[in-house]
């Protein structure tokens, strides 16, 4: 197009024709870019870490379960397959062989429901969101321990702490009560206290032994490379299984956490929009202001020949100019205001309020190059169909009449 | 040849309920290359007869013929390609596109024709000598005298060599001393270049440098003088 020259220099011109005008539309496309990105990654960082703990908490990236556990997850329904059999495979990073069984803790003081969990502490390394080394006191050494890990949190609502007893009470499968005393012998600390009042880690073996299951467990689960992408690693469990087991990935085994995922993605986009709307007011204003105050020139250059066409061209193309200047800005301040905020931004005085979702009291911005494509995207799409009408407007001038207004 | 030729153009506004006969059956011949005033008291229908003859706006009946090629019922868009590629205009005031330099308002047109960048330049160079603002190159429109502005617009009018060159009142916000220069260049682009000019004045001076004098009062042709015999 020949003459895109000319009308890139009359908008970048006209563009900085009015400076003030145009460096206070241009910090509000950036601060609302900014705010678009940054929100977005605050967000997405806090999702991340809900999920990823989630994960590890509970379902595993892949879990097997007998069929019938999914409706009744006790340990009348066990998983068919045994605490020997082997999984090799090279997406396989880590996996194991758990008991899971609702039951109720008691100390001399308080009883609190939990779910507890029998594992194999070896196998589990990977797996398990616990540190072991961090565990105040110790960690289970074998499946046999015969201690119990308890939360923080937990051991202050029972009044308890390291060397004391606590009774563990559960069913065994043919609904008789089973119970055991065990010696707490360490207390974890999770980012969250619900955490650390839900879960009670036992030894699988000493578990098993209690609930009279011999090799039974409930559960297996299994852990790739990365949470987001475990479709390869579902192909190779359904195919190292028969179909006496039911495979599910970890957004099916935990449906909250996994439309966690889907509700992001919508409330990213419905930020986004919600956030231009309020731009676009001023861009269309803005806009209108501009072709308003250029009347004369408008009509001068239809007089001279120049196509409608090119008069709405150029409009848009200034509208393009300031969005893009506004986006490389406000991209940038974004990226800038996550990479410095690496550390994490403690968020403990509201965290109270946060931890019912799930989510740690140190938030961890995450910068999502897809988002800012988006919101680029959104930024300029938008801004574009909102510049037609102003653009519209400025090529619809007739010259005769424009040029008119000299008087 | 004829370079303008208007048959029984008529043109009518309504202002309140009176009707305002702008042009009131103009018949009016122009040969090429000829030098022409149009002069009438204000309202007298010079800007609404320029406008038909340019194209910028339409008659009510009547033909237009601009070059041999009639005009009057053109569409929008050819409108716009004659008004571009045929006719060089000159307006009363804001002739010149702020954002740009003398240079490039005197190429804008050139370069919405289309001309590669090295023959504008050459083309906006040797006229901007011609009208002797050789030093103004690079000098937007607000630094410049009404009069410096008024040549670069008379610049960019007849860089590509228009056919017809059309001037409305070019001179009326000037003082005397300078009208009367651009005057003297208008003239003597006429002569060198041999484009047709019409230049509408209600100022006596002005009417003095053309080769032929048309006057008009409410929208007729009322008088129309050779002043080359006088
Ligand atoms: N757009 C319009 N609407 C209504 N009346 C108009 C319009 N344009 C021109 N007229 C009327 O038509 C008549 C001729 O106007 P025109 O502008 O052609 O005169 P003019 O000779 O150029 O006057 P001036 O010296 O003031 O520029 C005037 O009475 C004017 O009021
Ligand atoms: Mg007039």
């Amino acid at each position: 197009m020949r003459l895109f020259g000319v009308l890139f220099r009359l908008a970048w011109r006209n563009l900085w024709r009015n400076h003030r005008r145009t460096t206070i539309m241009l910090c509000a496309i950036a601060v609302g870019v900014w705010a678009m990105i940054f929100m977005t990654a605050l967000t997405r960082g806090m999702v991340d870490q809900m999920i990823i703990e989630g994960i590890r908490t509970l379902p595993g990236h892949v879990q097997i379960h007998n069929p019938k556990f999914l409706d009744d997850p006790s340990i009348s329904n066990p998983v068919s397959i045994s605490a020997q059999q082997s999984f090799d495979d090279p997406e396989i990073v880590a996996w194991s062989s758990r008991v899971k069984v609702p039951a109720v803790i008691s100390s001399e003081r308080e009883s609190r429901g939990i779910t507890l969990l029998g594992i194999d502490p070896v196998a589990e390394r990977h797996i398990s969101f616990i540190k072991y080394d961090e565990v105040d006191g110790r960690f289970l050494v074998d499946s046999d321990d015969k201690g119990i890990v308890i939360g923080a949190k937990l051991a202050n609502i029972l009044e308890t702490e390291i060397g004391k007893r606590v009774v563990i009470m559960s069913q065994d499968p043919d609904n008789d009560i089973a119970d055991r005393g065990f010696r707490v012998v360490g207390l974890y600390t999770a980012s969250t206290g619900a955490v650390e009042e839900a879960y009670a880690f036992v030894g699988r073996a000493t578990v098993q032994k209690m609930l009279r299951i011999g090799n039974q467990t409930t559960e297996v689960v299994f852990v790739g490379d990365d949470y987001r992408d475990v479709e390869a690693l579902y192909e190779v469990i359904l195919d190292a299984v028969d179909d006496s087991v039911s495979v599910q990935r970890w957004y099916e085994t935990n449906t909250y956490l996994g439309s966690m995922l889907n509700v992001m993605d919508g409330f990213v986009v419905v930020w986004i929009i919600v956030i231009f709307l309020a731009l676009s007011f001023g861009l269309v204003n803005t806009l209108m202001m501009a072709v308003f105050e250029r009347v004369r020139e408008i009509g001068l250059m239809l007089a001279l020949g120049m196509k409608p066409g090119s008069i709405l061209g150029q409009i848009l193309i200034e509208s393009m100019l300031l969005l893009l200047i506004g986006l490389v800005a406000g991209n940038m301040l974004a990226w800038a205001t996550v990479m410095s905020l690496q550390g994490g931004i403690d968020v403990s005085v509201v965290a109270e309020g946060l931890e019912m979702f799930g989510a740690a009291s140190v938030l961890y911005p995450k910068l999502n190059v897809d988002d800012m494509i988006l919101a680029s995207k959104v930024v300029l799409v938008l801004g574009f169909l909102a510049s037609l009408s102003p653009a519209w407007r400025a090529s619809r001038y007739k010259p005769v009449e424009a040029l008119a207004k000299v008087g | 040849m004829s370079a303008v030729r208007c048959v029984d153009l008529c043109k009518t506004y309504r202002q309140g309920d009176q009707d305002i006969k702008a042009l009131d059956h103009v018949n009016l011949e122009i040969t090429s290359g000829d030098f022409v005033c149009l002069s009438a008291p204000s309202g007298g229908g010079k800007t609404t007869l320029l406008n038909a003859i340019g194209g910028l706006d339409t008659p009510d009946s009547g033909e237009v013929y601009v070059a041999g090629q009639r005009i009057d019922n053109l569409s929008k868009s050819d409108l716009a390609d004659l008004r571009l590629r045929k006719i060089g205009f000159v307006f009363q005031a804001y002739n010149l596109i702020p954002v740009l330099t003398a240079r490039e308002n005197i190429e804008f047109v050139m370069q919405v024709q289309g001309v590669p960048a090295s023959e504008r330049r050459e083309k906006s160079l040797a006229i901007l000598h011609e009208v002797g603002l050789e030093t103004l190159e690079d000098r937007r429109p607000a630094k410049m005298s009404g009069g410096q502005q008024q040549r670069v617009a008379v610049a960019r009018a007849i860089v590509s060599r228009p056919e017809l060159v059309l001037a409305d009142e070019p001179t009326a916000n000037l003082d005397s001393k300078t009208a009367g220069e651009l005057m003297e260049l208008f003239t003597a682009l006429n002569e060198r270049h041999n484009s047709t000019f019409i230049i509408a004045t209600h100022d006596q001076h002005i009417m003095t440098y053309a080769k032929r004098l048309i006057r008009m009062l409410d929208g007729r042709i009322v008088e129309d003088i050779d002043q080359r015999a006088a």
